[in-house]
């Protein structure tokens, strides 16, 4: 069948209403007004979320940014007060029901029992979403499994650490096989290696069952190691969106920085004059030269050869890819770590 | 019915959790055993004054002694609730499909049955005291007890919803209990008292479940006093529990 052929019947399904090109979450001016003694507080101002199916989004963002607060109205857990949304095809605000079904939900902090064991844990969450006790026993133990928490399953909560803790949260959010799966900050305190192995979990999700990850974050690596797209959120408002790597190709270059044991004025010349396009700054209390240049893999070679050949000793060479964080700073002036 | 499902998982769960840590069952018990011990047997001197309600002291203190555990056993209940809100269980039940009510429910349900096995235990201990039980007093006692719980509990969930912290909730409970209490002629009969407490105190529902539940530990089966105690102990619960449905319905849409 050919292009055009292919194109005109799906022209003509999608008008007949039997296929549907489905979003698995779509926002339109979705926000949220708190009032308070003070007055009214805009925790999200209006923001469009388009997701697709199968897709890793993050959403990035320094506390109080909002990304609680819309991961909230997503969840049917607070209401918007403007706005649409259809979160897993249906409608928030007329089927909130129906998203409950199909979701998953890991709340920041925590969500489980202290006296409660592992596998109960378990087990209840399966009945909450009125699965028969026979197939939540399965899933109880399917899921004991893919988090590897069979060592601790019959351990009241209080006793884990907070790595294993926050696995049965995350497991408890999969009980239900849900097709769209929220994650609130779902590493936050965790230790390097907890966190890793989560990240693990979480790409699982979707290779295995195909599932679409909606995950807030504060860490950039986070980001950057688990999502496909990134939505930044600053007061409110989505700022900026993209794959990580269009984001930071964004910034505009590489930063090379270099220690010269000499005259820094000097040494900025020297490059001025090799290389074209480049921005250098000369931060006080210190001997670096920290430039900002395209393809700075390319234009090191140069710089440090022209500085030779004006016998300038280098004492230190550094290359550094922009971050997620070099974003955040140039879009909103406020770095997303000073935040935390 | 989806929401007696919910309800009973609920309810399996919270008693598990609390067969877990059996520690604060007895705590619960401890205060009601000192009153039996330690002020019981001043009653005693007390029966013989005039106006005193028919009975020796212990038919007419145990009932009240029943009244209070129901009454504050169960009162501050909105502190678990507030405990589980913090610890996020009640957002991951409100994100699920199941009803709201029957988190409410559940834990309503919880209460009464942990106020049944107290008010058995405190009713056999008066026993060697000097009570005479016979099995209208035990299941009247503990029909009274399983309906009081439902009242105050509901009422400490549904203030405990809206608020969200402790701090409230204790000042709620401060300024109710102690008027509830000393009207309810729990510790000292309300025909000891002057006659405008004594109108004032006929407008405590509690006070009237009291004095029907001393008819029946008195050994009288049915009356007018015994009726007028059922209906008032209904009443409290089913306007509580009505109360409580609709606030929990209300922050949790």
């Amino acid at each position: 069948m050919g292009f055009e052929t292919q194109n005109a019947l799906l022209r003509i399904a999608l008008s007949m209403g039997t296929v549907r090109i489905m979003n698995m979450i779509t926002t339109r001016g979705l926000a949220r007004t708190f009032r308070s003694k003070s007055g009214a507080v805009n925790a999200v101002r209006g923001v469009d979320i388009d997701v697709a199916v199968g897709e890793i989004v993050g959403f990035l963002g320094p506390n109080g940014a909002g990304k609680t607060t819309t991961l909230r109205m997503l969840t049917t857990l607070i209401d918007p007060t403007a706005g649409d949304a259809t979160v897993a095809g249906h409608d928030l605000r007329t089927d909130p029901v129906g998203v409950r079904r199909s979701i998953g939900y890991v709340a920041q902090g925590h969500s489980t029992e202290r006296a409660a064991q592992v596998r109960e844990e378990l087990l209840d969450q399966a009945a909450f979403y009125g699965i028969d006790p026979r197939e939540g026993a399965k899933r109880a133990d399917e899921l004991i499994e893919a988090f590897e928490l069979g060592s601790f399953q019959n351990k009241v909560i209080k006793e884990l650490s907070g790595g294993q803790r926050r696995r049965v949260e995350v497991s408890l959010g999969m009980v239900h096989s849900p097709k769209l799966v929220f994650l609130d900050e779902p590493t936050t305190g965790l230790d390097p290696q907890s966190r890793a192995n989560l990240w693990d979990h979480v790409r699982a999700l979707r290779e295995q069952h195909g599932s679409t990850v909606f995950i807030t974050t504060h860490y950039l690596e986070e980001a950057d190691a688990l999502c496909d797209r990134v939505l930044i959120l600053d007061d409110g408002q989505i700022i900026a969106s993209g794959t990580p790597d269009e984001l930071k190709r964004g910034i505009g270059g590489d930063l090379i920085t270099v220690e010269v044991d000499g005259d820094r004025d000097a040494a900025r010349d020297v490059i001025a004059a090799a290389v074209e396009g480049a921005t250098i700054e000369t931060p006080e209390g210190g001997r670096a030269l920290r430039i900002t240049i395209a393809n700075g893999d390319s234009q090191l070679p140069i710089i440090l050869r022209a500085l030779d050949a004006a016998g300038m000793t280098v004492a230190t060479v550094q290359l550094a890819r922009p971050s997620l964080d070099d974003v955040f700073l140039k879009l909103t002036g406020k770095s997303l770590r000073d935040e935390n | 019915m989806k929401v007696i499902h919910d309800t009973l998982i609920v309810y399996r769960r919270q008693i598990r959790h609390s067969l877990r840590q059996p520690a604060w069952l007895v705590f619960a018990l401890v205060q009601p055993v000192f009153y039996l011990v330690l002020f019981g047997p001043l009653l005693e001197q007390v029966a013989n004054t005039p106006g005193f309600p028919e009975g020796n002291a212990w038919s007419v203190f145990v009932p009240g002694l029943l009244v209070q555990l129901g009454i504050f056993g169960t009162l501050f209940a909105g502190f678990g609730l507030i405990e589980q809100l913090r610890d996020g269980i009640i957002d991951r039940m409100r994100v699920s499909p199941m009803s709201r009510v029957a988190i409410l429910m559940g834990n309503v349900l919880r209460d009464a049955t942990v106020l049944i096995v107290q008010a058995t235990i405190l009713t056999v201990l008066a026993i060697p005291f000097g009570l005479n039980l016979t099995w209208q007093a035990l299941v009247g006692g503990l029909i009274a007890v399983i309906l009081l719980a439902i009242s105050f509990a509901s009422i400490s969930y549904a203030i405990a919803m809206v608020a969200k912290d402790e701090e409230p909730l204790v000042g709620v409970l401060n300024l109710f209990s102690p008027p509830l209490l000393l009207l309810s002629g729990i510790l000292l009969p309300m025909t000891l008292a002057p006659q405008w407490l004594q109108y004032v105190s006929d407008a405590n529902p509690v006070k009237h479940v009291v004095d029907g539940l001393r008819q029946l530990f008195y050994g009288e089966l049915w009356n007018s006093t015994v009726g007028w105690g059922l209906f008032a102990v209904t009443l409290m619960a089913v306007v509580c529990v009505a109360g409580a449905t609709r606030t929990f319905q209300r922050e949790n849409p």
